[in-house]
């Protein structure tokens, strides 16, 4: 306990914890796109995948219950490192320049926070089913993603969202998977600009990934099928 | 010989607890071939002749290598170039340019004057760490301990580190880590400091938190102002050594 409090405590330690709950998080994005990418494959596909998810609630209670605290923990621990780092440069400069300008780096904590009104926004919409009437009768059954998926996409605001906020997670860690390891102590001048590129490479996969399924619904490429 | 006529806004502060701002100067007939604190110099000269007071300004080798001259530039600190202000030349600056210039600026370095900033967070933090302990007396033979090449090479880079604040006044969370990544890689990747490597992490970041600097967000501006070319990479190193070291001092 009082490792833990000291370590938190200290500036490192709280971008530790930054660092391994976003790697984390990172995790999840990853498994959750190999989950969405199966509607591609069919209605029976992805649904069987989420009747199996659903199989075994136990274990899907635990892997929510620890993202949300994980979420938590990087949310929380970054305003606190924020509001530090505003401290300790209370007085700016009337003229202020930047030699290293990147504009994901000065906006981790907006992407941050705009991801975050997503994420509830998100989880109302496909997991907690509260803002679609139609998701409470869809054709296959409680499990027919396939369908609310479709349903839920063809709405052009709700695609539109969808599409800037995975816009904003992949500028997010176009940054922050580099930074989670130069934070987690894994760098050195020969890793470099290889850890760098290859960080915003599969940041740029990963929004192709996310953004193909609402892109293809609204192209008419992934539609309704009846069962 | 090129001269310039320019006009600089420079911050003017009585004392550390006035109020400060900026004021507009003319700097006259200033030689391209001068440096910019020569050019500080020509200035309150200019100045003083008119019975106004000189502005206050940190400076001490002038040949870029004690660290003490500062100034934000433009809103660079130590300007345009990739050296301390002092080595930096007028040829930079066009005729009828206008030039800012304020101090460091972080909370851990106030303002005591004009553009002086109290830097000694500096030193608290290496007497905190950035030592090692050695007998007194007759020195042992130079080669009884064997430094790898690239440890030696490393300690080098690190210790080219002049101490002279640019990473804190560039960072623009006014985080301190480039500065103590350097002091701490430095002894920590060389034979001599390894007894003392936990404990001078430790203590150095500690130090460091206490003293009001903020937290790196890994930004990098620090290491494209470095006048020494310190590589972001020692800031890495202090983190992993950092949770080696409290781990291992949990673990005790």
């Amino acid at each position: 306990m009082k490792f833990l409090a000291s370590f938190y405590g200290s500036s490192i330690g709280k971008k530790w914890v930054v660092a391994l709950t976003g790697l984390m998080l990172v995790g999840y994005v990853v498994g959750h796109l190999v989950g969405n990418l199966q509607i591609f494959a069919g209605p029976e596909q992805i649904n069987q995948y989420a009747a199996m998810l659903h199989s075994m609630p136990k274990a899907l209670w635990v892997i929510r219950a620890v993202l949300i605290a994980g979420l938590f923990l990087h949310v929380f621990t970054t305003l606190k490192l924020a509001a530090e780092n505003k401290a300790a440069k209370a007085r700016q400069n009337e003229r202020r320049a930047s030699t290293a300008p990147k504009p994901a780096k000065k906006t981790m904590v907006l992407s941050g926070l705009v991801l975050l009104s997503f994420i509830v926004y998100h989880l109302l919409h496909f997991t907690v089913r509260s803002t679609d009437p139609r998701f409470h009768s869809l054709p296959r059954g409680e499990h027919d993603v396939h369908t609310m998926v479709i349903l839920g996409f063809q709405n052009p605001l709700v695609s539109g969202f969808y599409l800037l906020s995975v816009f904003l997670l992949c500028m997010h860690l176009s940054h922050g998977l580099q930074s989670v390891l130069q934070t987690l102590g894994i760098n050195s001048k020969s890793l470099r600009d290889t850890l760098n590129k290859g960080g915003q490479t599969v940041s740029w996969i990963l929004f192709a990934g996310y953004a193909s399924i609402p892109v293809a619904v609204l192209l008419n490429k992934l539609t309704v099928v009846a069962p | 010989m090129k001269h310039l006529n320019l006009k600089v806004k420079v911050w003017r502060q009585k004392n550390a607890s006035a109020e400060g701002g900026l004021v507009e100067y003319e700097a006259r007939n200033i030689p391209e071939d001068a440096s910019f604190l020569e050019m500080l110099d020509i200035l309150n000269e200019q100045l003083q002749e008119k019975g106004e007071p000189a502005i206050a300004f940190d400076h001490d080798c002038r040949e870029g290598i004690c660290g003490m001259c500062s100034l934000s530039i433009n809103g660079i600190p130590h300007g345009p170039s990739a050296t301390t202000t002092c080595q930096l030349y007028m040829r930079h600056f066009k005729d009828g340019e206008t030039i800012f210039i304020e101090p460091f600026r972080a909370r851990a370095f106030p303002v005591l004057r004009d553009l002086m900033v109290d830097r000694s967070a500096f030193d608290r933090i290496q007497q905190a760490g950035g030592y090692i302990t050695a007998r007194t007396g007759s020195a042992q033979d130079a080669n009884a301990i064997l430094i790898p090449k690239p440890a030696a090479d490393k300690a080098m880079e690190a210790a080219a580190c002049i101490g002279c604040g640019a990473c804190v006044a560039a960072c623009p969370n006014g985080s301190a880590m480039l500065f103590v990544g350097a002091k701490a890689t430095h002894l920590n990747t060389l034979p001599q400091g390894q007894p003392e490597r936990n404990q001078r992490t430790l203590a150095m970041v500690r130090k460091m938190d206490a003293e009001g600097f903020g937290n790196c967000s890994n930004h990098y501006e620090c290491e494209a102002v470095c006048p020494a070319n310190i590589p972001l990479t020692v800031i890495s190193q202090l983190n992993r050594d950092f949770v080696k070291a409290a781990v291992s001092e949990s673990v005790q």
